[in-house]
Formats: C-alpha cells, sequence, structure tokens
C-alpha cells in the first residue's frame, strides 16, 4: 500500500499546483479584458483629477451605458450561436415612437404602454427569428432589413419630428432611485444595506459551491485564492454601494442591470437551455444530432434579444424624456463591439457574460472619459474602433499561443 | 517494353503510424485501360494520389517514371502538364460557372488576362463533341445531371491534352445507361491511344473493359492478372482481393440473443437534393436483443443515409416506412423523438457530426441528455462531472481531464467519447457508424470490447463498418447493402469475406 500512497500524494501536489496556473491560463481573457478596463479607468482618473470616479459622475456612466448592457446580453446569446442582430438600433427607435405616440399623443396608461412595448419587442425578435431559423436566411441579412424597415417605421410614426415629454412615472424608469427607507444625511442607507445583503449572498454561494466540489471529490481552488477573491468581491460591491450611496442611492435602471446580469450569468453557465446554445454555436450539427432542437433554440434567443432591445428602447425614451427618429442610431455597433471586446467568437460557440459586461463597461469608460476631456467625437470613434481591434489581436494571439 | 507509358517503382508511402503503401510497383502500357483493384483502404487512392502529385515528390520513397522520364511532381499542374490527369469520385466541378468556364479554369484560353471567349467556347464545343455529350457551352453545370458532369470532367482532362487518365470510381454515382456511356468512351480513347487506369469496385465493368488489372491489399501489390490472354472470373479477382488470414484482432464474445426489440420495415429514403434520387429502397432490417448486426457495402451502398434516416430523419426527404420497438410501432420523426425511443446513433464523422471540438470532454459527454443531470432546467454541475468521470473511468478515455477540450484528443480517444455521449443517453438500439475509423488497433481493440459489453448487457447494435475483417469479426448477423437496398442478410457463422464480397460486387441479386 505503499506505492499508491505516494502516488496520490505526488498526484495532489502537482494537482495544487495546476489548479492555480489553470486558473489564470483559461481565464487570461477575461484577466486581461479586466486589467486593461481598470488600467483605462486608472488612467482617465488621473486625466480627469478625479472626475471619473465621482459618484454623480459614475451614476451617469450607467446610466448611459445601462442600454448597451442590457442589449449585449441578448446579442452575447446570438452571437453565441454564430449569428448577429443589426436591427437592434431601430428596434430601440421604434419602441420609443410607439411609447412616445401611445404616451403622449393618445394619452394611454404608461404601464400599460411598456407591456405593450416588451411584447411588440418579442414579436420583433419572432419576426427576426422566423427568417433567421426557419428560412435559414442568414442573420446578418434579415437583421439588416430589420434595421431598414424598423427605422423607416419609425419615422413614419413619429412624422418625422420628436415626440414628448413623458409623465413623470414613465422618465423614472430611468432616471429614477430606489427609495431611502431611513434618512441620514448625506449616505443613502438602503444602498449601503443592499451592499451588504449582495456581498453576504456571494460570498455564501460561493462558499456553498466549493463545498459542494469538495463534496464530490473535485479539485478546488487554493484556500487563499478563495479567501482573496472574495475579500475582493466585496471591497468591491461594498466600494461600489459607498460610492452610490453618497450621491442619491441606486438608480433603478442599475437595479434592473443587476437582475438582467444575474439571470444571464446563471443562465450561460447552469442552465440546460444555456449548455444547448453553447452547443448549438460550437457544432451545429453535433447538436442537432444529440437531440437538440436548434432551429427553435435560434427561434428563441431571437425572441430574447427583441424584448431586451424593447426594454433599451423604453430606457432610452425615458431617459432622453422624447420619442426622437434618430434614437439608437448606430447603437448596434456598440452593442456588438461590447460583446466580441468581451471575448465572444464571431464563428460562433464562445463567449461569456462578464466578458460582454466588462466590453460594455470598457467602451462606456471610453466614451465618458474622453468626453470629460473634450475629445470630439470623431477621435473617440477612432479610439474605439482601435481598441476593439487590439482586443481581437489580443484573442486571436491567445489562441495561437496555445494552440 | 517500349510501350510502356507508365512505371512506378517500389513505391512506399507512409503515413503517422501507418504504412500505406508498402513497396509497390505498377505499370501500364501505352493505349491499354488497366483497373485497380482492392478493398477500401488497400492503398489504391494512396497510390494515385502519389501518381499525381498530391503527395509531392519527397513524402514517399520509390521512382515514377512517365514516357521513359523520371518525375518528380511538386504538385497537380506539375503531373498535369505531363498529360497526366487524375479525376476524383467527388467531382471538381464549379456548379455555378457554364461548362466552357470549368472546362479552362487554371488553363484558360487567354492572351495577357483577357479571356478569348470565342476560341474558349468554339473549343468547347469541340471537345464536348469528342466525348459525345451534346449540351451548350454555355450550360450551367449545376443544371446538368451527375453524369453529364462526369463527361464534362473527362472533356476537361481532353482540354490538357491528356496521356494517361485516372478514374476514380468514376461509375459510382451514374446509372446504368450513363455508366455504359462512359466505359464506352474510354474504348474510344484506348484506340486514340490514351491509356486509362480505372479504379473501380465494380468487378462487372472492370472485366468488360481493362486489359490488364492490378490488385492490392492491405498496400502492397498483390498481382497483375493479364485480361486480353484469358477470361478472368470475378471470383478469380475477389480471391485476390480478400485473401488474408484474420488474427485475433477480435474480443471473443460469446452471444445471448434475444427476442426481436427493434424492426424497420418497408424504409424507403429519397435523397434530400436529388428528390427524385431513392437512396433506401424497401429496406427491412430486424434487430434482437444482445444482438450485433452489421451492415456491410461499399462507400456510397446507402448505409449511412440508412442509418441517419431511421435515427429521427436526421437525413433524407419523403421517408417512408414503419418502425417497430418490442413490436409496437414507434414514432422516430425527429431526432429527439428517436433518442426518447431509445435510438442512439454514433456518427462515421465525429469531427463534423460528433463533436463539439471546442468544448470540455464533460459537455460533449452530456449533451445528448442533459435531462438526467438537471433537475428544472438547472445543470447540477457536481453530478455531471461525476457521471463523466465515471465514464471516462469505464471507456477508458485518456485526457488529462474533464474539462479538457474534445479538440485535444486523439482520434480514438474523441470516439470513445462520442460513445460516452451515447451510452449516457442509455439507448436500447445503439447504430454505430464506422466506429473504428481511422484509429489505431489498440483502440479499436477497446470499441469491440466495448461492443461486446454493450451487447452482453442486453442491447441491439447495428454496426456499420467498411472493413470486412470488422463486420465479420465482431457481428452476429450480417446485412449486405449495396446501391440503397439489402441486397444480402446471412449469419455471420456462414459468411466469410468472399460471400459477402460477393454480394457486394456482383450487379444481380444472388437469390439463396
Amino acid at each position: 500500500m505503499k506505492i499508491p500512497t505516494t502516488f496520490n500524494e505526488a498526484a495532489s501536489g502537482t494537482a495544487f499546483r495546476k489548479t492555480l496556473g489553470d486558473l489564470f491560463r483559461n481565464n487570461v481573457r477575461e484577466y486581461g479584458m479586466l486589467i486593461a478596463l481598470i488600467a483605462v479607468m486608472v488612467f482617465f482618473q488621473f486625466q480627469t483629477n478625479g472626475v471619473l470616479m465621482k459618484p454623480v459622475n459614475i451614476t451617469n456612466l450607467v446610466l448611459q451605458n445601462s442600454y448597451v448592457i442590457v442589449m449585449a446580453m441578448g446579442m452575447l446569446l446570438i452571437i453565441i450561436t454564430g449569428g448577429i442582430d443589426l436591427s437592434v438600433g431601430s428596434v430601440v427607435a421604434v419602441i420609443g415612437a410607439l411609447a412616445g405616440v401611445l404616451i403622449v399623443r393618445y394619452d394611454f396608461n404608461w404601464v400599460l404602454v411598456v407591456g405593450i412595448c416588451l411584447l411588440l419587442g418579442a414579436l420583433i425578435g419572432a419576426f427576426h427569428g422566423y427568417f433567421v431559423a426557419y428560412q435559414k436566411i442568414p442573420a446578418f441579412i434579415v437583421t439588416l432589413a430589420g434595421m431598414l424597415i424598423f427605422r423607416g417605421l419609425t419615422i413614419a410614426l413619429l412624422r418625422g419630428e420628436s415626440v414628448g415629454p413623458f409623465p413623470r412615472g414613465f422618465q423614472n424608469i430611468s432616471s429614477g432611485f430606489i427609495p431611502d427607507f431611513f434618512h441620514y444625511e448625506g449616505l443613502h442607507i438602503t444602498t449601503i444595506l443592499i451592499g451588504v445583503l449582495l456581498s453576504i449572498l456571494i460570498v455564501w454561494l460561493d462558499v456553498r459551491a466549493r463545498r459542494n466540489q469538495r463534496k464530490y471529490g473535485f479539485e478546488v481552488v487554493p484556500f487563499f485564492f478563495f479567501v482573496a477573491k472574495n475579500i475582493g468581491i466585496i471591497a468591491v460591491v461594498m466600494g461600489f454601494s459607498y460610492l452610490m450611496a453618497s450621491y442619491k442611492g441606486l438608480p433603478n435602471v442599475l437595479v434592473l442591470l443587476f437582475a438582467l446580469i444575474s439571470f444571464f450569468s446563471f443562465i450561460t453557465s447552469s442552465s440546460v437551455i444555456g449548455r444547448r446554445i453553447y452547443a448549438m454555436g460550437g457544432n451545429e450539427k453535433a447538436a442537432r444530432l444529440s437531440g437538440v432542437n436548434t432551429p427553435r433554440l435560434l427561434f428563441y434567443t431571437f425572441i430574447n434579444m427583441g424584448v431586451l432591445a424593447s426594454t433599451a428602447g423604453l430606457i432610452v425614451a425615458a431617459r432622453l424624456n422624447s420619442a426622437t427618429p434618430n434614437a439608437g442610431d448606430g447603437m448596434e455597433l456598440d452593442v456588438i463591439a461590447a460583446c466580441f471586446i468581451g471575448g465572444a467568437s464571431p464563428m460562433g460557440g464562445v463567449g461569456k457574460v462578464i466578458g460582454a459586461l466588462v466590453g460594455a463597461f470598457l467602451i462606456g469608460v471610453l466614451n465618458n472619459g474622453m468626453s470629460i476631456l473634450g475629445v470630439g467625437i470623431d477621435w473617440q470613434k477612432v479610439v474605439k474602433g482601435i481598441v476593439l481591434l487590439l482586443a481581437v489581436l489580443f484573442d486571436v494571439y491567445n489562441k495561437n499561443k496555445s494552440a | 517494353m517500349s510501350d510502356v507509358i507508365l512505371e512506378m517503382r517500389n513505391i512506399t508511402k507512409t503515413f503517422p503510424g501507418v504504412k500505406a503503401l508498402n513497396n509497390v510497383s505498377f505499370s501500364v502500357t501505352k493505349g491499354e485501360i488497366h483497373a485497380l483493384v482492392g478493398e477500401n483502404g488497400a492503398g489504391k487512392s494512396t497510390l494515385m494520389k502519389v501518381l499525381s502529385g498530391i503527395y509531392p515528390y519527397g513524402t514517399y520513397e520509390g521512382e515514377i517514371y512517365f514516357q521513359g522520364q523520371e518525375c518528380r511532381f511538386r504538385d497537380i499542374t506539375e503531373s498535369e502538364k505531363v498529360g497526366l490527369v487524375i479525376i476524383h469520385q467527388e467531382l471538381a466541378l464549379i456548379p455555378f460557372l457554364s461548362v466552357a468556364e470549368n472546362l479552362f479554369l487554371g488553363n484558360e484560353r487567354a492572351k495577357n488576362g483577357v479571356i478569348d471567349w470565342n476560341e474558349s467556347i468554339s473549343k468547347t464545343a469541340e471537345y464536348l463533341e469528342r466525348v459525345g455529350l451534346h449540351e451548350s457551352p454555355n450550360t450551367l453545370i449545376t443544371n446538368m445531371g451527375v453524369g453529364k458532369q462526369q463527361l464534362v470532367e473527362i472533356a476537361k482532362a481532353l482540354a490538357k491534352e491528356v496521356k494517361l487518365l485516372i478514374l476514380d470510381e468514376p461509375t459510382a454515382s451514374l446509372n446504368e445507361t450513363d455508366s455504359e456511356k462512359l466505359l464506352e468512351l474510354l474504348l474510344q480513347f484506348k484506340e486514340h491511344g490514351i491509356s486509362s487506369i480505372l479504379i473501380s469496385h465494380k468487378l462487372s465493368e472492370v472485366n468488360k473493359v481493362a486489359d490488364s488489372i492490378t490488385i492490392l491489399r492491405d498496400g502492397a501489390t498483390i498481382e497483375t492478372l493479364d485480361c486480353r490472354k484469358d477470361k478472368i472470373t470475378e471470383d478469380r479477382i475477389i480471391r485476390g482481393m480478400v485473401g488474408r488470414d484474420i488474427t485475433h484482432r477480435f474480443p471473443p464474445r460469446d452471444s445471448k440473443i434475444g427476442e426481436i426489440i427493434f424492426e424497420v420495415r418497408d424504409w424507403n429514403v429519397y435523397h434530400p437534393i436529388h428528390e427524385d434520387r431513392k437512396v433506401s429502397t424497401n429496406v427491412n432490417v430486424t434487430v434482437r436483443k444482445g444482438e450485433v448486426v452489421g451492415l456491410s457495402g461499399l462507400m456510397g451502398a446507402g448505409r449511412t443515409e440508412l442509418a441517419m434516416s431511421i435515427f429521427g430523419q436526421a437525413y433524407g426527404k419523403r421517408i417512408t416506412g414503419t418502425a417497430y420497438r418490442h413490436g409496437k410501432e414507434i414514432d422516430i420523426s425527429t431526432i429527439d423523438k428517436a433518442i426518447t425511443n431509445g435510438i442512439a446513433y454514433a456518427t462515421e464523422d465525429r469531427k463534423a457530426y460528433g463533436l463539439v471540438l471546442i468544448q470540455e470532454v464533460k459537455n460533449n459527454i452530456t449533451l445528448a441528455n442533459l435531462e438526467e443531470i438537471s433537475k428544472r432546467q438547472v445543470i447540477n454541475e457536481p453530478q455531471e462531472m461525476r457521471v463523466t468521470s465515471e465514464y471516462r473511468d469505464k471507456l477508458n478515455i485518456k485526457c488529462s481531464s474533464i474539462k479538457q477540450l474534445a479538440l485535444n484528443l486523439s482520434g480514438g480517444n474523441q470516439q470513445k467519447v462520442v460513445l460516452s455521449k451515447w451510452l449516457f443517453a442509455s439507448p436500447e438500439i445503439l447504430i454505430l457508424d464506422e466506429p473504428t475509423r481511422g484509429i489505431d488497433v489498440g483502440a479499436k481493440y477497446e470499441i469491440y470490447t466495448i461492443i461486446n459489453r454493450l451487447a452482453s448487457e442486453g442491447k441491439g447494435i447495428i454496426l456499420i463498418s467498411s472493413e470486412l475483417p470488422e463486420i465479420l469479426g465482431i457481428c452476429d448477423r450480417i446485412y449486405v447493402m449495396r446501391d440503397g437496398k439489402v441486397v444480402g442478410e446471412m449469419p455471420a457463422s456462414e459468411a466469410s469475406q468472399e460471400k459477402v464480397m460477393k454480394y457486394i460486387m456482383t450487379q444481380q441479386e444472388v437469390t439463396q
């Protein structure tokens, strides 16, 4: 019995080292982008003399980018299937226009209109999805057509002019904050409390997952690293809550974002449907021969995108407090860029929610930072284009190195 | 021997781990039709690829002499330049270009890069006349039948001033009349001094037109038969092709065969694109409990098409026929339903159809049965890891971790992952399509052992294989397919390579 014991000891020793090494190697992409994001933030923090990280600016940054993040969740799924959706900018516009016309011109109740708009979003998604999934027309073409159709309908609905303003309740979708139940001067206590609860929840989930892995006898990350990671997460969450609390508290939009991000992280990492979407993007034929109903799945991803695009449309309309013919123009490019910067592959099968999130924030920080510095829209575009290219180049480099 | 046009001397070609050609010598005289026959994998195509420069000089050993000159082709254009043209089984025409454009593709009639259309078209008409094809040079390839396309390929070879024409299974996808026409053409060319090498599995054709026949087996020349002196029988050729001992390449097994668990009756399938082409005709197949049933036949005999059409209509159109499990009719109209009804199909092309290569071994194994490891649509990852680890150990999959990407496994281990996937779906009827293709001998033995174990657990297995020894070595009963029909059925105890080969090769149905 002596030899096996030594063997096991040796094996566990290498396993330990391998786990740490693997952790970095397997996540070069995510860590790389996160480091890039932090570097960009630090750069602008200094360049703008600390304006970037001010609570009011952070709130602005989140609000400005909320619609990109909302849509990136849906776009990511479509990109994982190997498709693309170019129409989202126009869908944002047409939903805003519909909301504007119904609420302002026809005096509909805004809550009812939100429901109608989300339903219409689903229908628009189903419209695209039908042609892509069941008529086998490439998504690029179908959604290019959709991009033209819905932009045209927007202009027709609005008769070429802006419609507004919206009632207070509707505006609050994007400019409101969660109510504070405690009244303490200068600090939004509810926000701090939510931060604490969130930290506890995250740590509890992580501890449970670790225990579960142990139970089944699998490798876990080293304890030191586990603790360091959780302290890091708590620091970020609490730091962020404090920043938010010292302004007006959590914006409503941010609550929505948290909900969506958690939901889609869960879908992509732990659900059957998520697993099938990745399989379909990785090898459609193999997935189909394994009993996955690939056309239906593709159809669903487009419906999902439609609902998210209409959510973004409502946020944009509420934020601008008017429905304008050129709302959402070019937005599809920011959304797609966020996914690709975040490591999604145009070939399908690869991409993570956290990556798309980091990508969206990177673009957001660049937009925001450069605006504060007074860089013109012209050069902003140049910089964003270069960042997109560099991020994908980084991917290609990594892939070649590992192959 | 001044009239020898081609001589290949002592050709040896090695692939990693396999000697595909071992000291092969082969010669063709001027103005003859020389047939090259042998089983799948005997080395015919490899030899022709060496000859035409697809495997360039330096990647093989040996010498090639063409018209007395030693040739060291670096690529296919060099071999075409001296008049050596190969026509592959899969036609290499561009569907949305015209006949004239295809004919001179890579060989354009042009001055300073500007195509001379008048010359191209008039020359095309001339070549088409020579091959007996009455079509306008402007017709698009996609609008022509396969038979006519084959003739265009030959006209294309003529345009390159061919001296030695190599045809790899030219009649495999042609009907009787088109095949007839093609063979006539070869005889005509012979009159004009153009030699041909004909690779064919259809021995009746070979017998009809060949002047000499060279038989390859296991990468070596067995013999060259001269048909001009005396008539060679098909049996004589078959004996040369299969004369090999079966050693202990298969694990022993004792079969315990029970009642019929699966049956398809009057199964008819049409081609998904050429909708008037039938790929399965009135097929009846039964599988018993604990039985390994072999589906033998040549490539293109319709075995994969049959299997995939049974597996939830994954292939084909206008599928008719009924399927029964334990005597009850079952609905297998979608893949999902087929899986639910206990049928699994492990593909012959594991990279294209079997695996999601960019994903982990673990994800691949559970893909067909995610319900098993999930609760209310949520995957229990630790449970998934446990079950996949079990399969890794049971099937002896060599991987650094079950989280390794399928991409980085060897062929044999990839095949085991595909098998694991289907075993995890716990089917009752398992269709294995060429499960040992492209994997080494050791891994093959392991796969056979797994098959035996499954049979002993009471599953019914349909094994599709192009390797006759494999079929004979592990099956209990054998069906032979040709042209989408089952043309023979026999218990393995009564089967021999010669007998199966006879069913495969003979054009008339053998009644017994």
